[in-house]
């Protein structure tokens, strides 16, 4: 097949000049987040927070989808374990109360556990299939929430969920959860770069690009896919620990199929495959519906027109895949 | 018990028709463009939003509506759904058909996303009662209690399936179509408009869906701006149950589902003495959908496809 010699065509497209201006506007976007946003008030902040757990479930997510090439259609299905992980070990619920620094890696191994356990039937399926059953096992684990009704509360939900606190200082402010979120976004991140350029990331890149192929060459394909998977219910879980921290109360709406559907949406028109496109597909679809509130259905109908519209000019998404954070360092300080 | 078994029959026929013909949607586009169209539930809304808006426009005083002009109104909505589809693809997905697999199912969402924002505008975005487009009366066979809604339903649903058949197997425009799905640089070197052929399905589709949609507004006598979400998925698990591109995998699929979805309201309580109530029939219509799609990856009458990856993949 020809068509997959020639790359994707935004893929290194524009000039320095224009890399420089992109870089330039990110990383202006980015020190604004972190600089401004504690001057301003709670509501702002709240929806910085809401910015950077999508940003969280973003990198998370496109571990599977940009990396490996999966479609998972059920990711919310993590971020759901990790917000009732916190939510039954902190909270009256089952009269538990650990500290957030407890919980944190208790969740992150039950989001391996589960990834482990969802990928390990499902990774035989290919493309479609796999999107298929990925939504199927999202909308279980939905329905279960809601209905185990003594151990999760079922629809109302868990109440009264504890503040954290991190080493004696309360994180539970909106100001405190966004500290927390900017540190674990740029931890997350790094390592998540870091291993895209591992011999692992280039196991899912070759997966990607012909999982027969890299069977060909020696590559472990159910291994690698099984460590995405897993890798990425991590990242979710976490995602999920901060959010009901934040919220102090969780229930089984914040955990649609819609929810996983925005994440996807996320990644694709900010750029599949590569962390700083998270950061724009985040701010468009999270922001954008804030900034648009006073308009009602309106936003809903322009956010639907607008998606179709973006990934008709750019379906590969707005940063090229190639544009990644190192290009992002040499386009500010390289010659 | 017999009048109890017959009862709960016609009520799984009833919504497996309606899902059949949703699901002859999604199996359709994705045959001629391996691709899941997720703005097809939205053309089930749009179906019964459009017959209620030809009713009204007919006739102006719902209540009274005669046969005449319930017939009127019903080809009228589907026609105009059909053609509305067309639209959808021509503006939404056909920019993107040499893109990767996966723009043009998103972009389908963000289509989703507008119509159903739209139709809350246009609207409002609270259930409006549905006239139902059949008589409504009971009777009993064998002892179960049924109406001629359902009846109306499974009659309208089988002469539009069977249509779709003869449509398909019959026609020189569904050989053209089939020989679309099968492959479409092929057909295209032996001179066949691909376009037509893409168009046709994208008529034919939510013509079926927005019938689908007519007939559950009146079955359930309401309709909302959400309602093809819940439905849409529903049927979309019957298409990939069957084997999506499949018609008859798909017209399989949504019995066999709506046959769970109903044994399991009824059964799943008794079954397990009252532990799992009947919530969990869509845990089981899933676990079943898995279970399948495990052992049979590409459902109970679709073929194998080799296709592995979503991204970066280009099909054609």
């Amino acid at each position: 097949m020809e068509t997959t010699l020639t790359p994707p065509k935004t893929a290194g497209t524009g000039s320095r000049g224009a890399r420089r201006l992109g870089a330039f506007v990110i990383l202006a976007a980015i020190t604004a987040l972190v600089t401004i946003t504690p001057f301003l008030p709670n509501y702002y902040v709240r929806v910085a927070n809401s910015l950077l757990i999508y940003v969280l479930l973003g990198i998370g997510l496109n571990i599977v989808i940009g990396y490996a090439g999966l479609l998972d259609l059920g990711f919310v299905a993590f971020y759901a374990v990790g917000a009732y992980t916190y939510g039954l070990l902190a909270s009256p619920q089952l009269g538990l109360h650990l500290p957030i620094l407890a919980i944190l890696p208790i969740a992150a191994v039950l989001g391996a556990i589960v990834g482990i356990l969802l990928g390990l039937p499902v990774l035989r399926l290919r493309g479609d299939y796999l999107a298929i059953v990925t939504l199927g096992f999202g909308e279980i684990i939905r329905i279960l929430m809601n209905n185990l009704d003594d151990l999760t509360g079922g629809p109302r939900g868990i109440f009264g969920i504890d503040k954290a606190e991190i080493f004696g200082i309360a994180v539970a402010r909106p100001i405190e959860i966004f500290w927390l979120l900017v540190v674990t976004v740029v931890i997350v991140g790094i390592l998540v770069w870091r291993m895209e350029k591992s011999i692992l990331g280039k196991a899912w890149a070759a997966i990607r690009e012909d999982q027969d192929a890299a069977k060909g060459v020696g590559i472990n394909t159910t291994n690698a896919k099984l460590a995405a998977f897993a890798t990425s219910a991590t990242i979710g879980s976490v995602a999920g620990v901060i959010f009901a921290a934040s919220q102090r109360f969780v229930s089984p709406d914040s955990f649609s199929l819609q929810e996983s559907v925005l994440i996807v949406l996320m990644i694709v028109i900010g750029g599949v495959g590569n962390i700083l496109g998270i950061f724009v597909g985040a701010a468009i679809l999270i922001l954008l519906p804030e900034v648009l509130r006073g308009f009602a259905e309106w936003r809903i109908l322009f956010l639907g027109l607008l998606m179709v519209t973006l990934i008709i000019i750019r379906p590969a998404g707005l940063v090229p895949r190639a544009f990644g954070p190192e290009k992002l360092l040499k386009a500010l300080f390289g010659k | 018990m017999l009048g109890h078994i017959v009862q709960q029959v016609f009520n799984a026929l009833t919504i497996g028709s309606i899902y059949a013909l949703i699901a002859l949607g999604y199996t359709m586009v994705y045959g001629v463009l391996r691709m899941i169209n997720f703005a097809h539930g939205e053309m089930f809304m749009l179906g019964a939003y459009a017959a209620f808006l030809c009713l009204t426009l007919l006739i102006g005083d719902i209540g009274g509506a005669g046969a005449m002009a319930m017939t009127a109104a019903f080809f009228a909505a589907v026609l105009i759904v059909g053609f509305v589809g067309i639209g959808i693809e021509r503006m939404a997905y056909k920019p993107l058909r040499a893109s990767t697999r996966l723009a043009p199912m998103l972009s389908s969402l963000g289509v989703s996303l507008a119509l159903v924002a739209g139709i809350q505008i246009l609207a409002g975005p609270q259930p409006q009662a549905f006239p139902s487009f059949f008589p409504n009366e009971r009777f009993e066979i064998l002892g179960g209690s049924v109406t001629t809604i359902q009846i109306g339903i499974l009659v309208a649903a089988f002469v539009l399936m069977g249509g779709l058949q003869l449509l398909v197997t019959r026609s020189r425009i569904g050989i053209v179509v089939r020989a679309v799905s099968e492959s479409r640089p092929t057909a295209q070197l032996l001179g066949i408009n691909v376009n037509r052929s893409i168009s046709l399905v994208f008529f034919v589709g939510p013509l079926l869906g927005a019938a689908g949609g007519i007939l559950y507004a009146s079955y359930y006598g309401v309709m909302t701006p959400t309602m093809g979400a819940i439905v849409g998925l529903k049927a979309f698990t019957a298409a990939i149950l069957g084997g999506i591109g499949s018609i008859p995998g798909a017209m399989l699929g949504s019995f066999i589902l709506a046959g769970v979805e109903v044994g399991g309201t009824a059964l799943l309580p008794v079954l397990t003495g009252g532990m799992l109530g009947t919530e969990y029939r869509d845990v089981l219509a899933f676990l079943i959908l898995i279970l399948v799609l495990l052992f049979r990856p590409a459902g109970l009458l679709g073929e194998a496809v080799t296709e592995e990856s979503m991204v970066y993949k280009r099909e054609f």
